[in-house]
């Protein structure tokens, strides 16, 4: 197994190796391609997550996407943003 | 299930017998370091405060020293004073809990000096020391285990091998009469809603949003984005991108007991079970907390690597991943890698975890404690004056 699906209603999984572009993945009993290279314990987009959704893991919301993410990318702080202890929008 | 422990006269029980040296300022560090250099069976803990504060800060520096000193690993304290100092050694040993056990008083000014007060403080010390020597390790029930958990320099596997596989033996020693600490307020931001479905009471799940509430409020009032330091660079790299989902990897660790209390920084827990202190982070901060409210153990996960060690609770570190384990095994117990790759269920690592605490609390030092990782620091809650 090379991205972990934490629990059903995740719309990420969790890299359990590096991937590389192009690499096919099985998650969930679905197929998907890495669009990126996504380090080891970094997230995958498992579905298209438009930009203000939240973004989905161990069954909660982790924060939301700043941009459109397309499945297969990788999530991390430059496409993901945390929704808490925001001082610079307090 | 039972452990070799050291019982003191309050009916605490240690899983170390160290005798302290302890300053109350600053000023009193190179002195309590050199008397504890000189006597076998000592450990000194220097820190940079005990002057000049006022208020809650002040209050707070005293019930963490005096909280250390009261811990049940320390069979007897000599507390070093300067003499001029706002935090008196009269003031922190009145303020130990009364837990019945030596504690000796050196001050600088009235010593005459450097050497004169070393002297002094080294035979008082020894006096201790040979006291405590013969103490012989009893058996006693897991229910008097006092476990601090703590985590890291998490990365994104913590949450999913080493917390929950400490969170499996967080609950085998609730449902043996024993207390586990949850802390780290800030990272159960994001968290707080699992935890409030357990809580014991609506007392309960109020004082937990009102510690959350009080943290990110000052996160807020920063007028920055907290994840300029929370995840730290170090959990980012490990592939955290948020603090919510830090948390929700972090809250693991608690298991999944009813949370019967929550209690302010370095306090003592007045219930047995799961227990939450309000504490910040930052790793040793916290560590320090839970020693001075009393934790006899600790069980520390990290994804990116500490070596960090209290000085007088053993502190046993579990890596979250494999790769950590064999880069840093010279600081690493235990690896929960193995949760990843399957060789392990979260249960089966669980109890490999529960056999080493069993072992650490009997007397098997720690990584930590066999390097001498001395690490301690106070919450601050106000500026120095």
């Amino acid at each position: 197994m090379d991205v972990l699906l934490i629990d059903p209603r995740d719309n990420v999984g969790v890299a359990l190796v590096p991937l590389a572009a192009g690499d096919c993945l099985r998650v969930g009993g679905a197929g998907l391609r890495s669009l990126g290279a996504i380090p080891f314990g970094h997230k995958v987009a498992l579905r298209d997550i438009p930009a203000g959704e939240a973004v989905i893991k161990y069954g909660e919301v982790i924060g939301r996407a700043k941009v459109f993410i397309t499945r297969g990318s990788h999530v991390h702080v430059h496409n993901l943003e945390s929704l808490r202890g925001r001082g610079d929008l307090a | 299930m039972r452990f070799w422990g050291y019982e003191r006269p309050d009916g605490s029980v240690g899983t170390r017998n160290h005798v302290l040296v302890l300053p109350t300022v600053a000023c009193a560090n190179h002195i309590a370091g050199s008397i504890a250099t000189l006597v076998a069976g000592t450990v000194a803990i220097a820190h940079q405060h005990g002057c000049t504060q006022m208020g809650d800060d002040l209050e707070q520096t005293i019930r963490t020293l005096a909280g250390t000193a009261s811990n049940s690993n320390v069979y007897g304290v000599v507390v070093v004073g300067l003499g001029c100092e706002a935090i008196s050694v009269q003031e922190v040993a009145s303020a130990m809990r009364d837990s019945g056990k030596p504690v000796r008083v050196l001050i600088i000014q009235e010593r005459g000096g450097s050497l004169s007060a070393t002297a002094d403080g080294a035979r008082m010390a020894m006096d201790l020391s040979q006291q405590a020597s013969m103490l012989r390790r009893v058996e006693c029930s897991v229910g008097r285990i006092i476990l601090g958990t703590e985590c890291g320099g998490s990365d994104a596997c913590s949450g999913l091998s080493a917390n929950p596989a400490l969170g499996w033996v967080s609950d085998r020693l609730v449902e043996m009469g024993g207390t586990v600490l949850l802390a780290e307020t800030t990272e159960l931001i994001g968290a707080e809603h699992i935890l409030c479905r357990r809580a014991a009471g609506k007392d309960v799940e109020q004082a937990l949003m009102a510690a959350i509430r009080k943290t990110e409020g000052r996160a807020l009032a920063s007028g920055l984005d907290l994840r300029g330091t929370q995840p730290t660079p170090g959990n980012m790299e490990g592939g955290i991108s948020t603090i919510e989902e830090k948390s929700l990897g972090c809250v693991h660790k608690a298991g999944s007991s009813v949370l019967q209390e929550v209690i302010p920084y370095a306090f003592a827990p007045s219930k047995r079970g799961l227990v939450m202190m309000d504490t910040p982070g930052q790793d040793i901060e916290q560590l320090s907390g839970m020693v001075a409210g009393g934790v006899n153990v600790v069980i520390f996960t990290t994804g990116r690597g500490t070596p960090a060690g209290s000085p007088i609770v053993p502190t046993i570190k579990i890596s979250s991943n494999t790769a950590l384990y064999k880069a840093m095994r010279d600081n690493i117990d235990l690896d929960a890698g193995t949760v990843l790759t399957g060789q392990d269920s979260v249960d089966s690592l669980g109890q490999k975890l529960l056999d080493e605490l069993l072992e650490v609390c009997s007397g098997k030092l720690t990584k930590a404690e066999l390097l001498r990782h001395s690490d301690f620091a106070i919450h601050r809650t106000g500026p120095t004056f």
